[in-house]
């Protein structure tokens, strides 16, 4: 089954000190780059929007068609700002990628940019990842010392700044008008659009914001052509992307493949599921995305097969959780997430998600009544759709999705007073038949 | 579409965009956000977030409407804030009234609203006026299924003091950011911010502890400003604009319920603004004041001191029956007929009498005055300026502000550049600051000051400073005719401040620039009464009705209209004159209305005058004037009568009274009284009277007076050996007017010298060093702040709680020194 898997982004990440410049340019690194300069800056978006790449950061928005928004008769600067601030739980790919070969995005960025005419780009890093943080400038360093930034580029006469920032501990900030908020020195919160940032972004200037993975795609696609890239995946989300597995299965890890591969499939190459055990629940794409089951083992991962059968495939983040795991438990403890992350700026998402928390609580610890459970789809239903942005949508995905599918579960912890589950079985120090 | 190029008639017919709400088919301007134009057929969106003069932020998601068709065939896939969108063309728009799923979304979020909120409404100033309250009666549910499913409430502690005048309720808090959003876009003061996130999100001051910031940082900065952390002259609209009871102002809180107060509608008497305010009262007592709306002047806005500063009135000073002087010296109460008896015979042995009625009064009183002083005195000694005055001022006053009304609140905004000569509009007219902000805020309009220094005010308005020392204004002003990098035009307004009197030839010369540039030009006087003063003919040069008292065919006209055979036909004397007068016994009686000899020019010759003259004072409280005086009367407050006051820009600004006391009666009928005894009645004994006669009477239509000469005096140049001081009153210092009323007094700018840097420097101090000002009247110590004041300046300012400059050390334009605490002899 290894054949199934198309390493691109990560097919360096096992080389010899990956993320040092010589080893990036070792394997072929900065050759796209000459490609793309070489090229018209229009040019380079054509190919991007050939290739059909669609954003990587969980909503699929046609990268190319992104960048040719930009007005490009508008006089100010135009910026290129790459979304590193990933955040949700479960999802973990532009972390290890800037982690392994942080010159992948680096020269992402600099075609990107160039393509966008922007002479200012910016990495907004999450905050808490210090070591990648650290990585990353050093790779920018290189970068720099090398020509491949600063001014008159390769000797193309393009110049380009790169600047790595890091947040300060928001998931508010991957929402991308929040992350400009913040970028500029103030406190991360979802502005009003329009306008949008294409026309008024960062220093209210022309602005293309794009997932950190998105951004890596683009040298590849330039170096192999956009044919290439869109020979893979499906037919409407072409490409490869990175499927990060975690939880209950015996290898996890970043898996890069065509889009459309199924969890099956995934789960198989991850070594099967823990010893012993049985897939209950999983997320196709981080914890704001509603959850499967193994009915959906089959749905191919791209995003209208996952769209169609009732989820997102976001950002690829498969959370698996097998047969000793509490659904309740679970969903408070993302409930719980959210209530702490909600910038506060609208109600139902700073107030709703203080509510729920508080019921989902009760309920697991078997209080309340099924009442509550009807009262809890219906706090749901009066975010959804209601909040200002879409923290609040994802902090009712979870549950509405796990009432959807086990009810009966969270009935239980009502007739047992309590959790029906033992939940130190579900980590992985337990032994079997061990005991909290 | 195309766009109509006319701002001010409205938008044509054709350009109206068609929506569909709730089935009721309307057109609205384009650009209509939906809420108001679901207004216009009468359904009211409950919101909190949303005002009309706030930018939209979509914050409370209370106004979430259904859009089935965006305009373009296609819905919108979920409800929409209808404050945040505009209308299109051929949308359809389904509220809360026709739309389940809207009614469903707007009691959702009600009910999120609530769950944080307490259930102290009993308590809340804000109960029985609160939009939560009416809105959640309205839009939500009867019970709480928060506090039925066992929720439990985020507390705070109880109200934290965010300036000394308004409190902050963490509790109560709607998160709906109307206060902080009012503080950066109005005000220009964001000093309230929203801190922390989620439910824990929070109304939050400046907190030094952040961010390693240092007692040293920003010493200038820090030591002028009144040392609260929401430090703004506008802050009392958060309390009004707040939609929940979060926001109290240590003045009201807990002092009544509204629906025990009655409220009536009047007009600021702080500044020359005519900001339009409401007064609620209980019994006869005033427990609150809130901005009043009128887009065409104060907008929804007034300031700190219009809002608080009332109490004023019913200190224990106030006067409440006549007094006369008796043998032996003291003030007596005495009935009312006997003090116009004793006031009437007294004018009357005294021969020669003049009329100073102070800048405060309405315009039926100033004309009572005016018409008193020419009819029953027979003398053209009448002048309202207590303050420093001269001829060319009469000369300005009489040509180019009297019946003029060629600048107005919507003008400000509309202009290309505003010149500010000689004002400040923080510290001297507020509701122009506010219009100046908006109009820069925009980035159409460039504001120019011709100034000692960059003020904070002026850096609000993002304003290019012109630097002028004091004596230097008049050159800079001329020069600017011909300035490359500050065009004057046609487009241009010219702002000339009542300061400008201070320095010769200033007024002329800035007539002369708006003369040569075709700029247009307004006087912006600081009081109330001022213009309508001028109005009205309480002037030595003017007749009411800007008839010029020089032109033989205006005493003739005024004379004829006034039903008297003659008019005194010398020219009178203004303020200066009249004193002297007075002092030397050429004049045997003055006839004083609202004015403090603190303000006068020559505070010690103006006690010398009263002291030797025959006065009879016109007061609301017991002041310097009353001591001296030999008859005094009380005089109503502006809540207790009816008036006009005239704004600056020319308009009237008509008032009601708002409570009803008998025994509190209007300048005008005590001067009925004396008039009817001296035989030479007065024709009215009402303010409504007065107005009519005066509208009779009506604007001179004949010839106006020139400049004159302009030139009446030098300019006095700053260029001496020592230091000269710059100077004018602060918003909130130590006024009358502010009496009573400690919170509003405590939000006071801190008094404070400023100098350039160079002189610190000299003296080898640093910012927040106290010194000691020395000048012709004394010397006052305080702290010491840097300004990009020119060489050889320094300004304070004039007055302030405690340290007025202008009483301790003497007034603008005075030389004075600086000197070290240590040693006595200091550096000048």
């Amino acid at each position: 089954m290894t054949d199934t898997l198309t390493p691109v982004l990560t097919d360096n990440w096992d080389a010899e000190r990956s993320w040092t410049l010589a080893s990036y340019v070792g394997r072929g690194g900065y050759r796209a780059l000459d490609k793309a300069l070489a090229m018209a800056p229009d040019a380079v978006i054509d190919t991007v929007k050939e290739s059909n790449l669609r954003g990587r950061g969980g909503a699929g928005f046609p990268t190319g068609m992104k960048w040719s928004f930009i007005p490009q008769d508008n006089p100010n600067p135009k910026y290129l700002v790459v979304n590193a601030d990933e955040s949700e739980p479960g999802t973990c790919k532009d972390i290890p990628l800037m982690m392994a070969s942080p010159h992948t995005l680096i020269e992402g960025v600099i075609i990107s940019s160039y393509a966008i005419r922007a002479h200012t780009a910016f990495i907004y890093v999450r905050g808490e990842v210090l070591h990648v943080i650290r990585r990353l400038q050093n790779a920018v360093r290189e970068a720099y010392e090398a020509g491949h930034l600063g001014t008159d580029i390769h000797g193309s006469g393009y110049d380009l700044d790169l600047v790595v920032h890091a947040g300060a501990g928001a998931y508010i900030c991957g929402e991308e008008t929040a992350l400009l908020d913040s970028l500029e020195g103030r406190r991360g919160q979802p502005r009003l659009r329009p306008p949008f940032p294409a026309v008024a972004g960062l220093y209210a200037s022309p602005t293309v914001i794009n997932n950190a993975e998105s951004i890596a795609s683009v040298p590849s696609i330039i170096d192999n052509g956009a044919a290439w890239f869109a020979s893979m995946g499906t037919e409407k989300s072409q490409g490869f992307g990175i499927f990060s597995l975690s939880g209950h299965v015996q290898r996890p890890g970043q898996y890069e493949a065509p889009l459309g591969i199924t969890l099956r499939e995934l789960i198989d190459l991850a070594g099967g599921i823990r010893e012993g055990h049985q897939l209950k629940f999983w997320t196709p794409g981080g914890s704001s995305t509603p959850l499967f089951t193994a009915e959906q083992l089959d749905v191919p991962l791209d995003f209208e097969s996952v769209g169609a059968a009732g989820s997102m495939l976001g950002t690829r983040a498969l959370q698996i959780f097998d047969d000793t795991t509490c659904v309740v438990r679970a969903v408070l403890r993302w409930t719980e997430f959210y209530k702490h992350e909600s910038c506060g700026k609208c109600t139902p998402c700073r107030e709703g998600t203080w509510w729920l928390a508080q019921t989902l609580a009760r309920l697991e610890a078997g209080q309340g009544n099924e009442a509550d459970l009807d009262l809890l789809l219906d706090q749901c239903d009066n975010i959804l759709g209601r909040a200002f942005c879409a923290l609040g949508d994802g902090a009712t995905s979870p549950i509405t999705s796990s009432i959807k599918y086990f009810r009966d579960e969270y009935v239980a912890h009502l007739e047992q007073d309590g959790c029906p589950f033992d939940p130190s079985a579900s980590t992985v120090f337990t032994r079997e038949g061990a005991t909290a | 579409m195309t766009v109509s190029t006319s701002s001010t008639s409205g938008v044509e017919k054709t350009n109206l965009v068609t929506v569909t709400i709730d089935g009721v088919e309307v057109q609205v301007p384009p650009n209509t956000l939906a809420i108001r134009a679901a207004e216009m057929i009468g359904v009211q969106i409950p919101r909190f977030c949303d005002h009309p003069l706030l930018e939209p932020v979509g914050a409370c998601r209370q106004c979430l409407v259904e859009v089935p068709d965006a305009g373009n065939g296609r819905p919108m896939p979920k409800p929409q804030a209808s404050c945040t969108f505009p209308v299109a063309d051929g949308m359809v728009i389904n509220t809360q009234a026709t739309s389940p799923v809207a009614d469903k979304a707007q009691q959702g979020i009600m009910e999120f609203l609530l769950i944080n909120h307490p259930l102290d409404c009993p308590v809340c100033d804000k109960g029985g006026e609160c939009p939560l309250q009416n809105q959640a009666m309205s839009n939500g549910r009867g019970e709480s299924r928060f506090a039925e499913s066992g929720g439990v409430k985020r507390v705070y502690p109880k109200p934290i003091n965010i300036s000394a005048q308004v409190l902050l309720d963490r509790e109560r808090c709607v998160l709906c950011a109307r206060c902080t959003r009012f503080s950066e876009q109005i005000a220009g003061d964001p000093f309230i911010a929203l801190i922390e996130r989620g439910a824990l999100q929070q109304v939050g001051t400046f907190d030094p502890e952040i961010s390693g910031y240092s007692e040293g940082d920003g010493a200038a900065a820090t030591l002028t400003a009144s040392g609260q952390p929401f430090d703004s002259y506008f802050s009392g609209n958060t309390i009004q604009i707040c939609p929940v009871g979060a926001l109290t102002s240590a003045d009201y809180r807990f002092r009544s319920r509204p629906f025990d107060l009655v409220s009536s509608p009047s007009i600021a008497e702080h500044d020359a603004c005519g900001s339009a305010i409401r007064i609620d009262h209980r019994r006869g007592k005033v427990l609150r004041r809130l901005a009043g709306n009128d887009p065409e002047v104060n907008e929804e806005w007034i300031t700190d001191k219009d809002r608080f500063a009332f109490t004023y009135a019913r200190q224990a000073d106030r006067l409440t029956h006549p007094l006369v002087r008796d043998e032996s010296g003291e003030l007596r109460a005495a009935s009312w007929p006997e003090a116009f008896a004793v006031a009437a015979r007294g004018l009357q042995a005294a021969g020669a009498a003049g009329v100073l009625t102070g800048g405060r009064l309405t315009a039926e009183d100033s004309y009572a005055y005016a018409k008193f002083a020419r009819v029953s005195l027979g003398t053209n000694d009448i002048d309202f300026r207590a303050r420093a005055h001269s001829d060319e001022e009469e000369n300005f006053l009489a040509a180019k502000v009297v019946l003029d009304q060629s600048v107005s609140y919507a003008d400000l905004e509309t202009a290309a550049t505003i010149l500010l000569v000689a004002f400040e509009p923080e510290d001297e007219a507020g509701a122009i600051f506010l219009r100046l902000r908006k109009a820069t805020r925009r980035g159409t309009t460039a504001v120019w000051s011709v100034a000692p220094f960059t003020s904070r005010g002026l850096r609000k308005l993002n304003g290019g400073l012109i630097p002028a020392r004091p004596g230097d204004e008049v050159a800079v002003v001329a020069g600017l005719a011909a300035s490359q990098e500050l065009p004057v035009d046609s487009s241009t307004i010219i702002l000339v401040g009542e300061r400008a009197v201070e320095q010769p030839g200033l007024l002329t010369a800035v007539a002369e620039l708006s003369g040569t540039t075709g700029a247009r030009l307004a006087w912006i006087p600081r009081r109330a009464g001022d213009r309508g003063a001028v109005e009205t003919g309480a002037l030595p040069n003017l007749y009411p009705g800007g008839r010029p008292v020089a032109e033989p065919t205006a005493r003739v006209d005024i004379a004829a209209a006034w039903g008297v055979s003659e008019l005194p036909a010398s020219a009178g004397r203004n303020t200066g004159q009249i004193l002297a007068a007075a002092a030397s016994g050429e004049i045997g009686a003055l006839v004083v209305a609202g004015v403090d000899p603190a303000d006068l020019p020559d505070p010690a010759a103006a006690a010398a005058a009263l002291e030797k003259a025959f006065v009879v004072s016109l007061e609301l409280r017991a002041s310097a004037v009353t001591e001296a005086a030999d008859v005094v009367f009380p005089v109503a407050p502006t809540t207790d009568r009816r008036g006009t006051f005239v704004n600056w820009e020319g308009r009237m600004r008509q008032f009601d009274a708002a409570m009803h006391n008998p025994a509190s009666i209007p300048d005008l009928r005590v001067l009925a009284g004396i008039a009817e005894e001296l035989g030479r009645p007065l024709g009215f004994r009402t303010p409504d009277q007065a107005f009519a006669e005066m509208v009779s009477v009506g604007p001179w239509d004949g010839v106006r007076p020139g400049l004159g000469d302009g030139t009446a005096g030098s300019p006095t140049p700053g260029g001496g050996p020592g230091l000269v001081l710059a100077s004018w009153k602060q918003l909130i210092d130590d006024g009358r007017m502010q009496d009573g009323e400690q919170y509003l007094r405590a939000t006071a700018r801190r008094p404070v010298v400023l100098a350039p840097h160079s002189l610190l420097e000299g003296l080898g101090i640093e910012e927040g060093d106290d010194i000691v000002l020395s000048g012709p009247r004394g010397s006052v110590t305080l702290p010491i702040a840097v300004a990009d004041l020119a060489e050889g300046v320094v300004w304070a300012p004039a007055t302030a709680p405690g340290a007025s400059v202008r009483d301790l050390v003497g007034p603008s334009g005075s030389a004075v020194s600086i000197g070290l605490l240590a040693d006595e002899g200091g550096q000048s």
